[in-house]
């Protein structure tokens, strides 16, 4: 089943990984690599999953996690952050924020591509 | 008539008739009914005041100056009223502390000094001497006069006589023997002699009468009263000039200084203390003394302006000497009685002073002076002799005949250049300088030891120079040339316009100067001088003396002495059984039947130490007490810590102070040391925190791509080699990152290898820009490279010098706008050293990034879209590099018009001094 990802990362090469790994699953993606853009595609590209980086330009991770979640019309959006930082209190920042999934980098392929696929596959019942 | 056995035989009637009321009064003293405890005998006592200055000099100075002879007379009238506060107050604390002489006054008060004392003394005795040799000279001129009766004569220039046949030493040997027998019959704890009161009391009604028995008949036998005398006196025009300020030597400064320096000298006068402060018995008698005594000054100057006028008018030759007037008058007349009359009255107003005040200066030097010396020799084994009574009667006798004998001696090397009144006036000025220190003292607790030495030093040493030695020098008997022109010439140091100031007379002038050497020295060592305990301690017993009648003795020495010890002591020094007597009082007054039941406590200790004051003074008495009482297990030292307790309490609540505040500061201190290890932690923690992010970057695309390519076998092949680029371009980057980091470690921590050489800058630049330059045409960047001719070697690191170039130049590759873009590099020889710029056209770097590009991990351009490659620390490294080797990196930048990255390097290598510094401040 086909679903919007979208990518935020300011690493082309990880954005480049992620877009390789999430399209061969069947979805289709677009990519940001600040937070002003994020927020923009996210209303335009209206994704059901925002693969989201935290040490970002302008606007960073977090803030974005919490723009999202502060707008109605993304009530069914997941947010999965992917980022280096993964001190216990920044990962509870960000479940605070309203991340569902907190994954630090560097991240196995597997691991990635399961969650986003658990991630997904509770989303159905309500996107039905 | 009067020949010369007649006069002798009168005078020796009057001594014996003065010893006949001495001895009764003695008598009846030690039958305990005193003759002399009425206020009026004390008035007339006071009345040694006036001596035979007054009795002949006051006519001899109203003949040349006038009224001019008032303020002597003026003074002591204004501090009569001030009696019943000051005297009485001086009474009473000399009661309390059983002090015996003015010495002993100041003695006791700034601590019981023995140096103060001493030098009390050695000032009165020096100040006094000029003035009992006035008396002598007085007595002897009077006696020459008068043996040539009835003719008028001029007393002979006593100078030139030969010892043995000078009248007048025969005269001071008289005065001595007559002294101690007056003075030191006994001796006697108070230091009183009531007998001698009665004399002294006694002479004053003499004199008195013999004054305006005169004055009497000059005024109402010679001439009709002083109506006709003044009216006689008007017709001549240089008499009508005595009776005002105008035309006479008096004006109004010295009229005020004589009369200050006379209010001073009936107060501190040695033989003024001793009769109105030892001698006093009953302090009530001040209330009638303080009107008698004035008026008895009132009636002794009544007829000295009809006396001087008539003398005036009788001797218009100017022959005779004003100063024997009062003699020569009755002498003119043949008026044999009156004549002899007269000479008693000046032999009376002579001898009486001579009497008073050779003992209270003899009770000065053998308690504050030779006592003291002596408890110190040990070689005379003072302590050890049975009874010292003899030997003290022995030393005051001796000082006696050598203070009478020191005014002999200045009479034969002074006494004739000097009229009476001056050198009495020098005594005046001398004893003055007593005033800060006694009054000073009785009135300040603030006042010290120290304070009172300085004062009366530098006072005494003005009096020396201003008053004493030119009185010497116009005596014949110093150079006149220091008087004249000053000491070594210079006219600032003239004894009599000492620093320029002239215009007043010698006594106005010195008593200027030295009052206000004495009163600053005094008041300001004071202020600066912490007193010691036993100096606060009497401090207040003195000051504090009218409102505690019954102080606290807190600095008696407290101990465990035997009574017997005591006793045996006090013996020692007043005779034993003046002290059995004295003990059985003390006794039978603290209500015990004989003096064995007396307890030995520190009031007995006090009563002996008060009793042995009296005969050696108060700080003898405390030395001699205090070597019995140290022997006890309850020692002097012990007490003297218990008495300390309070000073110390005060010293260590000081220290404490000081330790808090100590303590205060180092707290500080740790706590800013602590703030800044937490900001170092912090910043570490930072450091490491961002490293591991920037590890992280690349090794998760690497980790990714790595994994894609395991799950994937069947990937494209341009899919596959493009995956395989970004990892091998990914773990470049880790690497050059790693790197980059242990070399800002290495460099920060100083560990780094520097291979400094001697290098040829230009090579470097331009191998530098040979190297990248592909990099730039890849871009389509123009490179431009401005050197001069010569650039001087340098001492540096080539290799590290290639990196600053090398990274400054890949910045500006970076930075610059493709195609279109221009670099240029300059090398320049500034005053700083080598100079080398870095110019590019790109967007600029704002000014709040201009310091933030120089920071770890920071790096211009995070605003686009895309990061920028780079590790974030080329540019730190860099300026660490930079000032390795002494010099700065800078960057000048406008936005949008390009930024020119800067670096100078001295000529001169420091790179070994700079280490240091580089260390310090990388961080």
């Amino acid at each position: 089943m086909t679903r919007r990802i979208l990518i935020v990362d300011d690493e082309l090469n990880i954005v480049t990984s992620l877009d390789f790994l999430l399209k061969s699953e069947g979805h289709e993606v677009a990519t940001a690599h600040n937070g002003g853009e994020a927020l923009q595609q996210a209303a335009t590209f209206r994704p059901h999953l925002v693969v989201l980086d935290v040490m970002l330009p302008v606007i960073d991770g977090f803030e974005v996690c919490r723009r999202l979640r502060a707008d109605p019309s993304q009530r069914s959006l997941k947010i999965l952050i992917l980022t280096a930082r993964g001190r216990a209190a920044e990962r509870e920042r960000g479940h605070a924020e309203g991340a569902d999934v907190y994954m630090t980098k560097p991240f196995a392929t597997r691991d990635l591509v399961a969650r986003v696929r658990e991630l997904l596959r509770c989303d159905e019942p309500g996107n039905a | 008539m009067l020949t010369g056995s007649v006069i002798v035989l009168a005078s020796f009637i009057y001594v014996g008739l003065l010893f006949a009321i001495a001895y009764y009064g003695d008598k009846r003293a030690d039958a305990g009914r005193s003759i002399i405890a009425n206020p009026y005998i004390y008035a007339l006592s006071l009345a040694v005041y006036c001596t035979s200055w007054t009795f002949y000099g006051s006519v001899g100075r109203a003949a040349t100056s006038g009224i001019g002879f008032l303020p002597i007379y003026l003074g002591p009238t204004l501090t009569a009223m001030l009696w019943g506060y000051v005297l009485l107050k001086m009474v009473r604390i000399s009661k309390a502390n059983r002090i015996t002489s003015i010495a002993d006054f100041v003695a006791s008060r700034y601590g019981k000094s023995q140096l103060l004392g001493g030098l009390v003394t050695v000032i009165a005795v020096i100040g006094i001497v000029p003035y009992i040799s006035l008396q002598l000279k007085a007595v002897s001129n009077s006696f020459s006069i008068i043996l040539k009766y009835p003719a008028i004569a001029t007393p002979d220039n006593e100078a030139m006589i030969p010892l043995l046949a000078d009248n007048t030493f025969y005269i001071a040997l008289l005065l001595a023997i007559f002294t101690i027998l007056f003075g030191t019959r006994h001796l006697d704890a108070s230091e009183r002699h009531e007998g001698l009161v009665a004399a002294i009391a006694f002479e004053s009604v003499v004199k008195l009468f013999a004054f305006i028995a005169v004055g009497v008949y000059v005024t109402y036998v010679l001439y009709d009263g002083f109506a006709d005398i003044f009216s006689s006196a008007i017709e001549y025009p240089q008499l009508v000039k005595l009776l005002d300020f105008g035309g006479t030597s008096v004006d109004y400064a010295s009229w005020a200084s004589l009369t200050f320096l006379s209010m001073l000298a009936i107060l501190f006068l040695p033989r003024q203390f001793q009769i109105a402060v030892v001698e006093n018995v009953d302090e009530r008698h001040l209330k009638k003394a303080v009107w008698l005594f004035p008026l008895y000054l009132l009636a002794i100057n009544i007829f000295v302006l009809p006396i001087t006028f008539a003398g005036l008018m009788h001797f218009p030759a100017g022959n005779v000497d004003a100063d024997t007037f009062v003699l020569n008058l009755p002498i003119a007349q043949q008026q044999s009685l009156l004549t002899l009359i007269v000479f008693i009255g000046g032999l009376s107003a002579a001898t009486g002073m001579v009497i008073v005040e050779t003992i209270a200066l003899s009770t000065m030097v053998c308690n504050n002076l030779v006592m003291p010396v002596l408890l110190r020799l040990n070689v005379l084994h003072l302590h050890e002799r049975a009874d010292l009574s003899t030997l003290i009667v022995g030393i005051r006798r001796g000082a006696i005949i050598g203070v009478i004998m020191l005014g002999y001696a200045y009479f034969r090397l002074a006494g004739e250049a000097y009229a009476l009144v001056s050198i009495g006036l020098i005594s005046f000025a001398a004893v003055a300088q007593f005033a800060p220190a006694i009054l000073g003292g009785m009135f300040w607790k603030g006042a010290t030891r120290r304070g009172a030495i300085c004062g009366l030093l530098t006072g005494f040493a003005v009096w020396t120079y201003t008053l004493l030695l030119p009185s010497f020098a116009k005596s014949g008997w110093l150079p006149i040339e220091f008087v004249e022109h000053g000491l070594f010439g210079m006219t600032l140091l003239k004894p009599l316009e000492l620093f320029g100031l002239g215009g007043l007379d010698d006594i106005t002038h010195c008593l200027f100067w030295s009052m206000f050497c004495n009163i600053g020295a005094f008041i300001a060592v004071s202020l600066v001088t912490t007193p010691s305990f036993a100096e606060q301690v009497q401090a207040a017993l003195f000051v504090d003396a009218h409102s505690a009648p019954r102080p606290q003795r807190a600095e008696s020495l407290r101990g465990d002495a035997s009574v017997n010890e005591l006793m045996t002591l006090v013996g020692r020094f007043l005779g034993q059984r003046r002290a059995r007597v004295a003990f059985a009082a003390y006794a039978q007054k603290r209500g015990t039947r004989s003096a064995r039941e007396l307890k030995p406590d520190a009031d007995l200790i006090h009563f002996a130490e008060t009793l042995l004051a009296g005969a050696i003074g108060a700080g003898s008495a405390r030395v001699v007490v205090a070597s019995i009482v140290q022997e006890e297990p309850l020692g002097i030292d012990k007490v003297m810590n218990i008495l300390d307790e309070t000073s110390q309490a005060l010293a260590h609540s000081r220290e404490l102070e000081q330790k808090s505040r100590e303590l205060e500061i180092a707290t500080e201190e740790l706590r800013s040391a602590n703030q800044r290890l937490q900001e170092l932690d912090r910043l570490k923690d930072d450091f490491v925190s961002t490293v591991t992010h920037e590890l992280r970057t690349p090794l998760t695309s690497i980790r990714a791509f790595s994994e894609i390519l395991q799950d994937n076998p069947a990937l494209e092949l341009t899919q596959r080699e493009k995956f395989l680029g970004i990892i091998t371009r990914e773990s470049e980057r880790l690497t050059r990152l790693i790197n980059q980091v242990l070399d800002l470690a290495k460099i920060e921590s100083g560990n780094a290898e520097w291979r400094t050489a001697d290098i040829d800058v230009r090579e470097v630049i331009e191998d530098a820009l040979s190297s990248t330059s592909q990099l730039f045409s890849d871009n389509g960047i123009t490179l431009e490279l401005r050197l001069p001719d010569a650039l001087p070697r340098i001492s540096a690191d080539r290799d590290r010098l290639m990196q600053v170039m090398l990274n400054l130049l890949s910045n500006a590759a970076k930075y610059c706008h493709n195609n279109g873009g221009q670099v240029i590099v300059t090398g320049a020889l500034t005053p700083d050293g080598l100079r080398v710029d870095v110019a590019d056209n790109g967007a600029g770097i704002s000014a709040d990034d201009q310091h933030v590009i120089f920071e770890k991990f920071r790096q211009v351009g995070d605003t686009l879209t895309q990061k920028p490659h780079g590790t974030g620390l080329g540019l730190p490294i860099c300026r660490q590099i930079v000032q390795h080797f002494g010099g700065r990196l800078w960057v000048e930048s406008t936005p949008g018009r390009g930024a020119t990255f800067s670096f100078v390097l001295p000529l001169g290598s420091r790179a070994g001094n700079e280490t240091a510094a580089a260390r310090k401040f990388g961080t």
